[in-house]
């Protein structure tokens, strides 16, 4: 039995001027309904490309994917394109993360949100317009009547978010995709669209993959976590497990640069030394390597020549022995 | 909506009153003898001067220019008679009313200029969007190969060429020609037709690939992509989100080329000798025809000014954050 989104082995490579790119290499990972999978990485770790590969979303002329992507057991990377169409904004949605650009600036919200209910379900344009209304309404617009006909540069930045994810959840999807929702937005603001998020999904019993670079998120909404880096999984586990007994050192690294509140004000972050490795040509073993403080605890040149195992279940790619790192974040 | 409109129009008036003036005195900075062209052979100095009376030459020149200004309004009285409003006196080359002549060839100016930017933009946004939709493939790159050729071309060159086969060559079709279209809506475009392909050409090749790269620009976008998301089929999202995107900027740049539209309707009379405005304000330059050279210039510029104002309001149609502001 496989879990409702199931990704395994997924490799995504693109072909730019300088090279073939290997944004993403020997992921896998599995979400069920009713739970919500956090997925955290620096910029360019993949993360993005991975859920724009779930939803076909990718430019299939520069992009080619392998292994499998599975929702409901039915494999998403060898559907046609028909297929995908009646799925997407279906059963699976997305909510991208600048809503100035990633909603239209010609057409109404109301329009825009009742536009896939159109399409999925066949509704007349009084129905589909009604229902836009109904999830303005569930999203927390003020006078949802009203606002419907506005067009989305008359609301504001949460506003706007939140008609995004009315426009996501407008046909009950199953899996909803939510690719760093709450970056553009104000802290409180944040917190609110991250509650809603959650009530959402409660009533609905939707999939839900959070896709941050920000771990107080994480803490605060995902059930799961699986952190990225160079394209790979690094660490999987429950959020409590990750966040509290992190076994990765570049999750330590990840925990040790945020701000503490026990911890004097002017005390200095301890960033990670270094920077990502280029995805052009990425550095042979373990791809955290050159950033890492613990490769002379590994015997042998293990980390530099021999790529560890991705994590299946709870666990860590690191060839530090289990607990190395204990006590070592808060 | 309405504020707006009005707002442009009142600006456009001033427009049009500023370039009368600047045409109007101008002409009198101009070494020009305008009585010396209906005097005849036997011209004398008293004769001149009772022309010069008669055409209100002896008047200071803000006083011509306000009676002129008037003249357009409510009419004029001259010595050979009533001039009904609107009166753009009469020629000093011909004695003919101007507005009758200007009646008469402005249409063959304003068919050229119309048909020439409907041709353009159907088929210059056209070809691009199909460039656009077929980008990297054998379409593509025919097309821009001869969208490079278009730009290459001239009028002139087309235009003649345009003659030599169609016309002479092949018998394909008769020399231009204008006809009324309200008398023979057939003849209208048959004659008009090969004006009409000349005048596009130079710019088809430059609308076909602005609208190629703002198509490719657009479906790259980030609402182009959540259409896609949504689950919007191929084509809905080509025409619904990344077309209706880079309308704004073609309308733009369509209410910039006006200008070079109507010289370009002007050109194009003269290689295929249409008897439009083009003509007649070359004539009227070289004649010091100073009634005739401020009509044309009056109507130019009106019909300039006012496409202007209808293409702002298509963007104001098109782009709802330009509508409130």
């Amino acid at each position: 039995m496989t879990a409702f989104l199931s990704v395994r082995d997924l490799s995504v490579r693109f072909a730019t001027e300088d090279g073939v790119v290997r944004a993403v290499d020997g992921l896998s990972f599995d979400v069920e309904r009713g739970r919500t999978l956090g997925i955290v990485g620096e910029s360019g770790s993949g993360k993005s490309v991975t859920n724009l590969s779930v939803l076909g979303l990718h430019d299939p002329r520069t992009t080619e994917i392998e292994g499998r992507i599975l929702l409901d057991g039915q494999d998403l990377t060898t559907a046609p394109e028909s297929v995908l169409e009646k799925l997407r904004g279906n059963r699976m949605a997305m909510i991208f993360q600048d809503s100035l650009t990633a909603l239209s600036p010609y057409y109404t919200v109301g329009r825009q949100i009742a536009e896939p209910f159109r399409k999925h379900t066949g509704a007349s344009r009084r129905e589909a317009r009604l229902r836009a209304i109904e999830m303005l309404r569930k999203v927390g617009i003020p006078n949802p009547a009203l606002r419907v006909d506005d067009y989305p540069h008359q609301f504001s930045g949460g506003m706007r978010q939140r008609a995004m994810i009315a426009m996501a959840l407008v046909c009950d999807p199953e899996l909803l995709i939510a690719d760093e929702p709450t970056t553009a937005l104000d802290v409180t603001v944040q917190a609110q669209i991250l509650d809603l998020l959650k009530d959402l999904q409660q009533q609905t019993g939707s999939a839900i993959v959070l896709i941050t670079h920000d771990l107080g998120v994480v803490a605060g909404t995902a059930d799961d976590v699986l952190v990225m880096y160079a394209g790979r999984a690094v660490e999987r586990g429950t959020a409590r497990e990750v966040l509290r007994s992190p076994r990765h050192p570049y999750t330590w690294g990840l925990l040790g640069s945020m701000p503490r509140l026990t911890s004097p004000v002017d005390e200095p972050l301890t960033p990670i030394p270094g920077s990502p490795p280029s995805l052009l040509d990425p550095p042979p073993g373990c791809p955290f390597h050159p950033r890492c403080a613990y490769v002379d605890r590994v015997g042998g040149d293990r980390c530099r020549t021999e790529r560890p195992e991705p994590p299946e279940g709870r666990g860590a790619a690191c060839h530090l022995p289990d607990g190395a790192g204990r006590g070592r974040t808060r | 909506m309405l504020r707006f409109l009005a707002r442009r129009t009142l600006g456009a008036l001033v427009i049009i009153l500023l370039i009368s003036a600047i045409t109007f005195f101008l002409f009198f900075a101009l070494p020009s003898e305008p009585a010396l062209m209906s005097c005849g052979k036997n011209c004398t100095a008293d004769s001149l001067a009772v022309i010069n009376k008669n055409l209100g030459l002896d008047q200071p020149v803000p006083v011509q220019y306000w009676h002129y200004m008037a003249g357009i309004f409510t009419g004029r009285e001259f010595s050979a008679g009533h001039c009904p409003a609107p009166c753009f006196g009469y020629s000093f080359a011909n004695q003919q009313p101007v507005w009758d002549t200007i009646v008469d060839r402005f249409p063959t100016t304003l068919s050229i200029a119309l048909g020439g930017a409907v041709v353009f933009l159907v088929v210059g946004v056209g070809v691009g969007m199909l460039a656009a939709a077929f980008r990297g493939t054998w379409i593509d790159k025919l097309f821009s190969s001869l969208s490079l050729l278009g730009n290459a071309l001239q009028i002139y060159f087309v235009g003649v060429l345009a003659l030599a086969v169609l016309v002479s060559g092949l018998h394909w079709m008769d020399n231009p020609a204008y006809h009324p279209i309200t008398e023979d809506p057939v003849k209208w475009f048959t004659g008009m037709l090969i004006p009409w392909l000349v005048l596009s050409v130079i710019f088809i090749a430059g609308y076909s690939r602005m609208t190629r790269s703002l198509m490719i620009e657009q479906l790259s976008e980030d609402h182009v992509r959540t259409a896609r998301a949504k689950g919007l089929g191929r084509s809905a999202v080509f025409f619904r989100y990344a077309w209706r995107g880079a309308l704004a900027p073609i309308v733009t740049i369509f209410g910039i080329d006006l200008g070079s539209l109507f010289s370009g309707a002007i050109i194009t009379e003269f290689t295929f000798s249409l008897h439009g405005l083009g003509r007649l304000a070359v004539s009227s330059v070289t004649g010091t025809d100073l009634p005739m050279l401020m009509a044309v210039m009056l109507v130019g510029c009106t019909a300039i000014v006012l496409a202007n104002i209808v293409v702002d309001a298509a963007y104001a149609l098109i782009d709802p954050r330009v509508r409130l502001a």
